[in-house]
This record gives structure tokens, sequence and C-alpha cells, in this order.
């Protein structure tokens, strides 16, 4: 049970650091390869979970398509006049209003531990040798068929949009 | 050494959410704002399949892919408009871009 935690702990830091170093780097970049190394950790804790099916989703969809989405504009607009000019703006006591709840619960937690937030009791193991795919399958095709259909008309919307968008002439 | 519970997976998410919303209030470029809310999203997949795993039921895993077709979108229009944007005003400060100010 303990490699359980030892690879919990390396994932969740390379999320963490991954998603620091995304939000404070100068260079886009390296903004990009460091979103990619937190995306990495995400789907290692998904494999964690036993969501399997999620963690070759994320592979693919997010550092196989969106990271290549990103970098190609980065490399299409220029930024490199952008880089060096005042990086933040002037916002951060917003930005630090927001954060202290969160903080104030990360504290809580170091400071109490896992046993002082009380979840719901957790459900049985489900009957039956399905795998985790079979599973989403199942409940994707038979309970959430409708919202499945809108997510393509979704993506139909999204793929039009941006070949507008990025049109020489509308 | 402690087992790894479900509230290890949420106190996770939340401090990913907090430096999501630390990028997207406080950067200027564009381009990572976008990827912080990548980041904010990638959050809360954290935390339905945490919660999927917790009620031992497929129901978050769903949402989660529901997550990602929503991301993907929003990534494809969101770039789409930022080349539209870059070729018009040269600029990818957001503070800069005022179109809509008079």
């Amino acid at each position: 049970m303990w490699i359980d935690t030892v690879f919990f702990y390396f994932f969740a830091l390379l999320t963490l650091t991954g998603a620091v170093l995304t939000v404070t780097r100068r260079n886009a970049v390296h903004s990009a390869i460091s979103l990619i190394v937190s995306l990495i950790g995400v789907a290692g804790l998904f494999l964690l979970q036993q969501a399997q099916f999620l963690f070759a989703v994320q592979i693919v969809l997010y550092v196989g398509g969106i990271m290549v989405l990103f970098l190609f504009v980065i490399m299409l607009v220029n930024l490199d006049e952008a880089s060096r000019i005042h990086q933040f703006n002037k916002q951060w006591v917003l930005a630090l209003a927001c954060v202290a709840a969160v903080s104030g619960e990360l504290l809580f937690f170091i400071h109490k531990g896992a046993s002082a937030f009380r979840l719901a009791t957790p459900g049985a193991p489900a009957a039956g040798g399905l795998g985790n795919t079979e599973r989403i399958a199942d409940s994707l095709f038979s309970e959430y068929l409708l919202p499945f259909e809108l997510a393509s008309v979704l993506l139909l919307a999204a793929v039009i949009g941006s070949v507008i968008m990025a049109k020489k002439r509308v | 050494m402690h087992p790894i519970t479900t509230v290890h997976y949420l106190v996770l998410s939340a401090a990913l959410l907090a430096i999501g919303t630390i990028g997207v209030l406080t950067r200027r470029n564009i381009v990572i704002i976008l990827m912080s809310i990548e980041l904010i999203l990638n959050a809360v997949n954290i935390n339905l399949v945490a919660f999927s795993r917790h009620f031992e039921s497929v129901t978050g895993q769903v949402f989660a892919i529901f997550v990602i077709t929503v991301a993907v979108a929003e990534a494809a229009v969101g770039l789409g408009i930022l080349i539209a944007l870059f070729r018009n005003k040269e600029t990818l400060q957001a503070d800069e871009i005022e179109l809509l100010k008079w």
C-alpha cells in the first residue's frame, strides 16, 4: 500500500510544480512545457484512482492535442517583445483574497489531518467483472446519451467558430 | 506512512485551483491566461475522479469527459480569437486590449 502513497506524492509534486512554473515563467514556451509536465502529473493521478480511460484521454487529448495547438499559436504570434515587458498586472490584492480561502482549507487539513473532513460514506464496489472503459461506455451511451450528442454539437460549433476566427478575411 | 484518502485528492485539487486562479487574475499575457484556465479545469477533473472513486460510481468520470470536451472547445475558439486579435492589434497584453471601452 505504501507504493500508492509514494506515487501520489510524486504525481502531486509534478502537478503542483508544473502549475507554479506555468503561472510564473516569463517565456510563454517555457510556460507551455511546464503545463505539459503538470498535465502528465494529473494523468498519473487518474491512473492511481483506477480511471484508466481518462488517463488515456488526458494523454492523447491534452498532452498530444491542446499543447500542440498552444505551441503552434505561440510560434504564430510573435511573443519576443512581450516577454521583455512587465508580466503581472495590478490585481494581486484580488488574487490574494481569492486564494486566502483555499489556503485556510489547506492549513486546516495539514493541522487536523484527513479524518477531520467528514465525507459521505463510500459506496460499495460495483458488481460484475466489467472494466473501467466498459462501465464508462455503458453509462455514456445509456444514461448520458443526450449530453453526449449535445457535446458533438458543441464541438461542431467550436470547429466552425475557430476556423472563421482565424480566417484572413471574414 | 498515512494511506491516501479522498481528502488528499480534494486538497490537491484545491491547491491547483488556487494556482490557476492566481494565473488568470495576475498575468497580462492572454496565452498564459488560457493555460491557467486549463489548470483550473484540470483541478475540477481531479475532484470529479476522486469522488467517482469514493462512491465507486462511474458518473464522475463521465462528467470529467464532458469537462475535457468543453476545455478542448474553449481552447480552440480562444486561440482562434487570439490569432484574430493579434492580427488586428499587434499585442497580446490583456490590459492593452480596450476596444470595448470608451
